[in-house]
């Protein structure tokens, strides 16, 4: 205890500080730790459906005509959400993903998810674009057969596969019995740009 | 009566009667020995030690001595008595009993009837029947965590385990509906899984079973046509089977006879047009967590689809 008021009186310049304030910083990290521990946790479960806006509004091009539209999200906005993570991870199950990516996303005849290569862009937006409108050689299209809050879930699912999300918001154990390491175990894979097949 | 209502109290099948026996005899036991110890305690203080008692340490060790004697011939009594009850439950097994197979999920449970081609088999899901005089052979798995299926009415409970086989066999005694629950912890609403079991006269129950092997009857109205048009093209499909449709999802319950079941979200809600139009709107409001995700279904739309649900029978 000694040690440690020294080293902090020090990193502050020797500054006196009073009892009381040390107390109101402690007691803010405290609150600021536990309330971000609460964000990483929330189950949304009221989360309703967003509007069609969100769909449309991820664009290729960068022209317009009229006023612009209101950007897409570039995160999930599971993004740091142990919950929705979580929830990705069920879905990504459950509508067979694994049938062609893999049961841990390292691909069959699907390409791999948990590697650095992207086809068609490693950004959320770009994810939930491909979700969403399929893409040519066999992924189907989901939009309009997910609600868009199950969409953002599994690609923030989809991001944890390769490291892509803080491993405090992965997943960390498999249901199945097969020896991958669970996501929030798994290095960040740098995303780089592959060519299709 | 009342499925709402559920009693270890009223036992109503074979198996049921055999568990009641051993749980009256149990129940006796302890009640004696409690009275028997308790008086023994209050008569104790009552007195309290007599000054210039003689009693001995060898007389009151040789007092242990025969109290321990009567708890241990007693335990073992009992233990026959759980043995005898288990034989006598083994016995009432048959060759050829109707097959259940009950799979859990969180947090509804998923039934189906196997038949001798696939053609034949019927899913449903919370809700058994079984016919009135027959062993019903149960065989249970889950799909997630582990659940426990349990018949107050009928037997005892039994756990619902993952990639583990376990089986339960019952029998009603006379028709009636009981209503059965998860007796487990499973999650978030492990107290809002529940199912009915409905016990019927073997005539009825052929003819339930013979209308759930039939597809889906084809929508007629152009309410419902739109109505089934959603449901197949929308977001329902991708989670629920409607046998005869191209909705084919295994991860929810079967909907192809929904509007033949009395209850919504395994015995959440009564199934009439208003709950299931709530439910559907926003099931997690009912249920919160639940796997089903607000649909955002509104208006004419959802009206469209109650439409085609409600001929689903």
């Amino acid at each position: 205890m000694q040690v440690s008021r020294s080293s902090t009186a020090r990193a502050c310049g020797a500054r006196p500080w009073t009892a009381a304030a040390r107390s109101a910083v402690l007691a803010g990290c405290a609150l600021a730790w536990l309330t971000a521990g609460c964000e990483r946790e929330a189950r949304r479960y009221q989360d309703l459906p967003a509007g069609a806006d969100r769909q449309t509004a991820i664009r290729v091009g960068q022209l317009e005509p009229g006023g612009r539209q209101p950007e897409a999200p570039v995160q999930s906005p599971y993004q740091d959400n142990a919950w929705g993570i979580g929830e990705g991870k069920r879905l990504y199950s459950a509508f067979n993903c694994t049938g062609c990516h893999g049961l841990n996303g390292g691909g069959a005849i699907g390409p791999p998810l948990m590697d650095d290569k992207w086809i068609y862009g490693a950004q959320a937006d770009q994810i939930y674009a491909t979700i969403s409108q399929g893409r040519p050689n066999g992924m189907p299209s989901f939009g309009g057969h997910l609600p868009n809050q199950q969409i953002w879930q599994l690609v923030a699912y989809v991001e944890s596969m390769s490291g892509q999300t803080k491993a405090t918001s992965s997943p960390g154990r498999n249901d199945d019995q097969l020896g991958a390491l669970p996501e929030s175990r798994r290095s960040p894979q740098r995303p780089v740009q592959a060519g299709g097949k | 009566m009342n499925p709402s209502l559920q009693s270890v109290l009223r036992p109503s099948g074979a198996h049921a009667v055999l568990v009641d026996h051993l749980f009256a005899l149990i129940t006796t036991i302890c009640v004696v020995v409690w009275i028997l110890t308790a008086l023994a305690a209050w008569t104790a203080i009552r007195r309290g030690r007599v000054a210039g008692s003689s009693a001995t340490d060898q007389q009151a060790g040789r007092h242990v001595a025969v109290a321990t004697g009567i708890t241990v011939v007693t335990l073992i009594g009992i233990l026959i008595a759980t043995m005898v009850t288990g034989r006598a439950m083994d016995a009432l097994r048959v060759d050829d009993p109707v097959r259940v197979k009950v799979t859990g999920n969180q947090w509804w449970w998923d039934i189906q009837y196997p038949g001798a081609y696939p053609s034949q088999q019927v899913t449903t899901a919370n809700e058994i029947h079984i016919p009135v005089g027959r062993q019903v052979q149960i065989e249970m798995l889950s799909n997630d965590v582990i659940h426990s299926l349990w018949i107050p009415e009928l037997q005892g409970k039994i756990d619902l385990v993952p990639g583990h086989l376990n089986t339960l066999w019952l029998e009603a005694d006379y028709p009636g509906v009981f209503r059965g629950q998860c007796a487990e912890y499973c999650g978030a609403q492990h107290a809002k899984m529940a199912l009915t079991v409905i016990a019927e006269a073997p005539g009825d129950f052929e003819r339930w079973l013979m209308a759930n092997r039939a597809p889906a009857p084809t929508p007629t109205t152009p309410d419902q046509q739109h109505g089934q048009e959603i449901v197949v093209k929308g977001p329902c499909s991708l989670c629920h089977a409607i046998t005869g449709t191209s909705a084919g999802g295994r991860t929810a319950p079967d909907l192809t006879h929904v509007a033949s079941r009395s209850t919504l979200a395994a015995g959440s809600l009564p199934n009439t047009r208003g709950y299931l139009a709530g439910w559907i709107a926003d099931p997690q409001h009912v249920k919160p967590g639940s796997r089903m995700p607000p649909t955002g279904l509104q208006g004419g739309d959802l009206q469209d689809v109650l439409a085609y649900l409600e001929t689903l029978k």
